[in-house]
């Protein structure tokens, strides 16, 4: 089951996010985009093109993107408040603080090219605090999606729900994981794979190679369930519960620090209900070296070797 | 309200004001004292709000950006009746929505909850953005204190507001040239702000911020520079209206002590006779 083809094609999740930005724009005239010079690497260039007046460009200012966003919402306005992950989290963090989660705004987030989809552009472009800095927040949810599909879903989502929401997408390509008619909920974790063996929760572009590390396990005669956890905040406690409880043993995977990510919040579900032996993989609390995204993952051993063997060795601890 | 009538509940505000600052043991009495006179021109002279209907969509917006003068602002929406007037006395106490700076979810007619500095401008300028996608006749108003305009964020705001060429937005600075622990001319002076707004693209006034005609002047409509973004520049005095607070640094936050809240009392008492 699950047999990977040789070459999947593999997609941008950007192109999901503006497509359905952009037929929801068409609908909905409250809708607004709002970007800091960055039209190109937020694919906004067609929602420019067809809604030009509901495009706001705020030029190179993240504080005032974010505070501007909370403006637009406060005068009824949808705002999709777009901008590399980086800086829509770490420059205006205090703005997502104070304007749109104490605010309690309407406002949706959308950090573009997170995690080290930058590559080689190094740490200063890297987004590997996000998922710990936005989930320390109360009132934000925080979402990574893991194919086209599930991204298209959760924009969806975020239009039809009501609050603050940061979305965390990627640029690097994966294949598509979930089915076409795939629906998003907020705060529940998609079984990609049943096992008992282990359990590898994973999100964003990991989802992936978590279910490729599952593919080697199964052929080395392991059963691993596969957790797409796209929702980091609420984190999916019955699901991190059961699979404590039925697999004794658990893999987080991320593209993000290993301190205060998924990881962490995976941990502070099973310590503080049912204990059981974890490893997380992530970024290693170092900045990492030159590399792509795909480079850096397998190096910080996110490979699917490196996950299987990650989940191999807690196998081991157990018995 | 005629302007006769502003400068009276003006004073009434300061009063209040004080009483609870006293009570509280805490706030920002200096601040408040300068910007009450901007606050009241607005609540019961410009601004287009209803306390029976807080959520209007075609109300006009008021940001308190300098959120750390809360006390005034809730005094204010107090007198304006958005809350009771009896609430204000549980100011800072456990658990009273009055806290120590603003909450739009907690207090009706507050717009977004400030206290960092630097954060108001940016949201007015998405509020006008807004009323000018929607082709509404609302407009936004933001008061700033003097020392927060040394926050980059206003500046990005500022450059945007321009480019976007928000006539609907209008930027009140409270230039009562002190802030938290010394005088803005020995921290990072900004003074003078005119030419700096100008140079950003925004029409300018300076006018005399505790001078009620000159404040109602300047806020209403006829006084709009079509095609840029308002300011006014408001020289006022931290403190004002009590002798020994006026525009003296050490009343950024203290608190009067019993002898001073009965001096400061019956100064202000005097001058609304």
């Amino acid at each position: 089951m699950n047999a990977v083809t040789k070459e999947p094609k593999l997609y941008d999740c950007r192109d999901a996010f503006t497509a359905t930005l952009e037929a929801m724009a068409a609908e909905n005239g409250d809708i607004v985009a709002v970007c800091n010079d960055s039209v190109g690497s937020s694919k906004l260039a067609g929602f420019r093109d067809r809604f030009p007046e509901r495009l706001i460009n705020v030029g190179i200012a993240e504080q005032t993107l974010v505070g501007v966003g909370a403006g637009l919402a406060n005068g009824g306005k949808l705002p999709f408040v777009c901008g590399a992950a980086c800086f829509l989290t770490g420059r205006a963090l205090e703005q997502i603080k104070a304007d749109v989660a104490y605010s309690d705004t309407n406002v949706k987030l959308v950090g573009i090219s997170s995690g080290m989809a930058y590559g080689e552009l190094g740490p200063t472009h890297h987004s590997t605090e996000d998922f710990a800095w936005v989930r320390a927040i109360p009132n934000v949810a925080v979402v990574a999606p893991c194919d086209n599909v599930e991204t298209a879903a959760a924009v969806a989502f975020a239009a039809e729900y009501t609050g603050p929401i940061f979305l965390r997408l990627s640029r690097v390509g994966v294949p598509q994981l979930l089915p076409d008619d795939h629906r998003f909920e907020l705060g529940k974790a998609v079984t990609l794979r049943d096992g008992t063996d282990v359990t590898i929760i994973a999100n964003g572009v990991l989802t992936h190679r978590a279910m490729l590390a599952a593919d080697k396990l199964a052929a080395a005669g392991i059963e691993a369930r596969v957790l797409n956890m796209a929702t980091v905040r609420p984190i999916d406690e019955d699901a991190i519960v059961k699979a404590a409880e039925e697999t004794g043993a658990i893999v987080t995977c991320e593209e993000h620090t290993i301190f205060g990510g998924l990881g962490s919040a995976v941990a502070e579900v099973v310590v503080e209900t049912r204990p059981a032996l974890m490893k997380r993989l992530g970024v290693p609390g170092i900045f990492p070296p030159t590399g792509s995204a795909n480079f850096l993952l397998d190096e910080f051993g996110m490979s699917p070797d490196g996950i299987a063997a990650a989940a191999s060795d807690l196998i081991e601890r157990k018995a | 309200m005629t302007t006769e009538d502003l400068r009276r509940m003006a004073n009434r505000i300061r009063r209040r004001d004080l009483q609870a600052v006293f009570e509280a043991g805490a706030g920002h009495i200096g601040g408040e004292m300068s910007v009450t006179d901007i606050l009241t021109a607005l609540y019961f002279r410009i601004l287009n709000v209803d306390p029976a209907n807080p959520l209007d969509p075609e109300r006009d917006r008021f940001v308190l950006s300098k959120g750390h003068t809360a006390c005034a602002l809730y005094v204010t929406l107090a007198e304006k009746g958005f809350i009771p007037k009896e609430e204000v006395a549980t100011f800072l106490k456990p658990h009273s929505r009055l806290n120590g700076h603003p909450n739009r979810t907690k207090v009706p007619g507050v717009e977004t909850n400030t206290g960092p500095l630097g954060h108001g401008l940016p949201v007015a300028v998405g509020m006008a953005i807004s009323a000018k996608l929607s082709g509404a006749a609302w407009r936004t108003f933001v008061v700033t204190g003097d020392g927060e305009m040394q926050e980059g964020s206003n500046w990005e705001a500022l450059s945007s507001a321009a480019q976007y060429k928000l006539d609907n937005l209008t930027l009140i600075i409270d230039h009562n040239r002190l802030q938290q622990g010394a005088r803005l001319a020995d921290t990072n002076n900004l003074a003078p702000f005119a030419p700096k707004l100008e140079a950003f693209g925004w029409a300018v006034r300076e006018i005399d911020g505790h001078d009620m005609d000159q404040i109602v002047a300047a806020l209403s409509p006829d006084s709009v520079t079509p095609g840029k973004p308002n300011a006014i520049v408001a020289h006022t005095n931290k403190g004002h209206g009590i002798s020994f607070m006026s525009d003296n640094v050490a009343w950024h936050h203290k608190v009067p002590n019993a002898e001073q809240y009965k001096q400061a009392m019956a100064e202000l008492e005097e001058a609304v006779q």
